[in-house]
């Protein structure tokens, strides 16, 4: 991980200074508005980026906000690997707490074994709101990624169970942002809410960010399955009669091993990324989530929920 | 015209910045098929989008791809088949990155207009071609006058179903430059098109050869962007002030740093500034940015201001320069001080849009936050309202949702403020409703 360095001086901003200074604005009126926030890390890029956005919005001070990850249990050992190592290197305070833990409560019931923990993930975050008391929580969700998305407010309601409802959202003019909430609700802020997945790549290549390694093209064990890639794993090991082919994939977006397809790619830097990126047909969740094929509605669906 | 031509893989592109603009129009326009045509040509749709939006056309039966169903996220909007909310969307040419606010043409969701107008620097304005200008229109123009949106293109869609008739533009064109002048729309331009057939949205087509304009792209790629057309004055509202506080560190041990935005002008090290409300006066000893120094900070870039005095300044405090201002000399708690453009005020005269569900409660004390600034506020006066359809100044009692209305504030505490028409971030601010948290109010200080 590059040092922070400092941003060049332009007399007109271009568009990456113009988002950066836009997510900086909106780091601080959290820190400003909420007395209890906390930033969501997962490890995956976007949130890699935000962290790189709050050093650039605290420092020299510390953050004003732990880092909080709701782990499934299903992630990459490379990803959690880096999640623990970037909040050491940041000295900030890292809270993680799992899925295992709710389903170990009684919170979380599966309904079979190998159902996929990621829409869980709710039922967790909640919980972690409760005991901790935020009020806040600063996530990494970028409004071109899913059509429920693109409606979704920077300072996004939710009410005392975590629910979103689209159809009631507080008006959100100019860049006054209202962060007020009752005790048991809380607000979900969006800082990179205006970057497309090509802004996040030319941010990640200018602060020169590193990654974990399977965002970068590298051999894998797959299964073709409806037109994605599924990794061949512990958890979805290869059944009677697939095909099991050894490809050359990256990683385009990073979450629970068992709804999170690669993509067949030989970009093994940023630069490449970058090229295929302006140049890719697939959307990135089309592309690489096995959870948002059900239906339409699915992302809005686990919103209502209390999905981030 | 796609990202892809423009991005080589080790050379800087050209890069101009960032348009945000408003797409409004009636029912039925073009305006989602405008806003389709716009990310298909500029290849912002992806083929797994396309492909989904494909089936669901020819479910509906329509025999072409209905480039609106991509902006309509919700499933109640997929349901009734309409916008309900305010949608952004991204696209790149390369040279420059936009982001679209889709504005729903209802009458009743006027509160969704002023909201996406908020936030730009153009407004495209779409007139059906066989309709001409409507209420509607005179109505999304008032607002992105009103909201203060500094260009307003008229795209005259539909040319294709008039037969790309060069009268028929004209006659719109002229009907809506003599209501424009009524309202004082001064920069206002205009453009024929088809949508649907994607005439002079990106390619010029073969069907306007008449028109010797720019194409809509080309305007787009061209728009000034904000605060680039005139000289402006240093404001710097304090979001949050950072104090590290680390005794066995000389550095960081008295550091004080003031968080902020520059929302206009620009600042350099050596400056004199002057706080208000509290009016104390310093110089800038050095501009920082995670911790590192810049020479100076321009707007819309966020900094962190340490300055050469300790004097005591708090969220919701505005750093201003101490040259531009001439400090009236008077109290703030008195009244008005008046600090060349920006005036520390307990009363403000502003226009304002009702946003919430319930009308505006006249004995009750509401939340006005301006910047990062909050005071208590008690309506003291409504001078009129707008009649929306004939846009018309009425009498009223009473203020109820998607109203505008001119009005005054009574304020508890003391706002730092200029008027709206010449600064948009220090002159709106909102109104929250208290008991539900509701942001119910959007306001524009006169």
């Amino acid at each position: 991980m590059s040092a922070l360095a400092p941003t060049p001086i332009r007399h007109a901003l271009d568009h990456l200074d113009w988002l950066e200074a836009e997510a900086i604005h909106i780091l601080r009126e959290v820190a400003g508005q909420c007395s209890n926030p906390a930033l969501l890390f997962s490890g995956g890029k976007d949130s890699i980026v935000l962290l790189r956005l709050a050093e650039k919005a605290f420092r020299p001070g510390r953050f004003p906000f732990p880092l909080l990850h709701i782990d499934t249990g299903h992630n990459y050992p490379e990803v959690i690997d880096f999640r623990d190592a970037r909040a050491c290197e940041l000295n900030e305070r890292l809270i993680v707490r799992s899925v295992e833990s709710s389903m170990a409560r009684g919170t979380v019931r599966l309904k079979s074994a190998d159902e996929s923990r990621n829409k869980h993930q709710s039922v967790t975050l909640l919980e972690a709101i409760e005991e901790f008391g935020f009020d806040a929580c600063i996530g990494g969700a970028r409004r071109d990624e899913e059509k429920a998305r693109a409606k979704e407010r920077i300072f996004s309601f939710r009410d005392e169970f975590g629910g979103w409802d689209p159809k009631n959202q507080r008006p959100e003019l100019w860049d006054l942002f209202n962060a007020r909430v009752h005790k048991g609700e809380n607000i979900r802020a969006f800082p990179i809410s205006n970057w497309t997945e090509l802004d996040v790549w030319q941010y990640i290549a200018r602060e020169n960010l590193a990654l974990p390694s399977i965002y970068f093209a590298h051999e894998r064990a797959v299964v073709r399955k409806g037109g994605l890639l599924q990794p061949v794993t512990e958890l979805t090991p290869a059944r009677e009669g697939d095909l099991v082919e050894q490809l050359r994939v990256r990683f385009r977006t990073v979450g629970d091993i068992t709804c999170t397809a690669p993509v067949e790619s030989g970009a093994d830097t940023v630069h490449k990324i970058i090229a295929e990126t302006a140049t890719t047909t697939i959307t990135e969740r089309g592309a690489t989530r096995l959870d948002d094929q059900a239906s339409e509605a699915a992302m809005e669906q686990r919103k209502k929920e209390g999905y981030f | 015209m796609s990202a892809i031509e423009h991005i080589p893989e080790f050379e800087a592109p050209v890069d101009n910045g960032l348009l945000r603009f408003l797409t409004c129009g009636s029912v039925d326009d073009g305006k989602s098929t405008l806003i389709g045509r716009l990310l298909y040509d500029t290849k912002a749709i992806l083929a797994d989008t396309l492909h989904a939006i494909e089936k669901t056309s020819q479910r509906r039966g329509m025999e072409a791809v209905d480039l609106s169903l991509l902006t309509d996220g919700l499933q109640a909007e997929r349901e009734q088949g309409i916008t309900i909310d305010v949608a952004y969307r991204y696209f790149s040419t390369g040279r420059r990155k936009y982001i679209i606010a889709d504005a729903p043409g209802h009458e009743q969701y006027t509160r969704n207009m002023v909201t996406a107008a908020s936030t730009a620097n153009l407004a495209i304005i779409l007139v059906d071609a066989r309709k001409g200008v409507l209420t509607q229109t005179r109505r999304h123009s008032y607002l992105a006058h009103l909201v203060g949106i500094p260009h307003l293109l008229v795209a005259v869609n539909k040319m294709d179903l008039v037969g790309y008739d060069r009268t028929v533009f004209e006659r719109i064109r002229d009907e809506y430059l003599e209501f424009a002048r009524q309202l004082g729309i001064n920069d206002v331009r205009f453009i024929p098109l088809s949508a649907l057939n994607g005439d002079m949205l990106v390619e010029r087509g073969e069907n306007l050869d008449w028109y010797q304009g720019p194409t809509l792209i080309d305007i787009l790629e061209s728009a000034l962007v904000a605060h680039s057309e005139s000289d402006e004055r240093f404001r710097f509202p304090v979001q949050y002030v950072c104090r590290p506080q680390k005794a066995d560190d000389p550095v960081l041990h008295d550091y004080r740093g003031f968080m902020g935005r520059v929302e206009s002008g620009e600042i350099a090290v050596g400056d004199e500034v002057v706080v208000l409300p509290s009016e104390r006066r310093s110089r800038i000893k050095d501009i920082q940015i995670g911790g590192h120094s810049l020479p100076r900070a321009v707007a819309e870039q966020s900094a962190t201001l340490l300055l050469e005095d300790e004097i005591d300044i708090s969220r919701g405090d505005m750093i201003v320069r101490g040259s531009d201002e001439k400090l009236c000399p008077g109290a703030p708690a008195s009244g008005t001080v008046s600090t060349g453009t920006a005036l520390v005020t307990r009363r403000i005269e502003a226009m304002l849009c009702w946003l919430g569900e319930s009308p505006l409660d006249l004995r009750r004390k509401y939340l006005i936050r301006q910047t990062t600034r909050e005071s208590r506020g008690l309506l003291d006066g409504i001078a009129w309202r707008l009649d929306i359809n004939s846009l018309q100044q009425v009498a009223a009692e009473g203020i109820g949702m998607n109203d505008i209305a001119r009005v005054a504030f009574k304020l508890a505490q003391p706002l730092v403020v200029d008027r709206y028409v010449e600064n948009r971030a220090t002159g709106a601010f909102i109104v929250i409703d208290e008991s539900t948290n509701n942001t119910v109010g959007a306001g524009m200080i006169l």
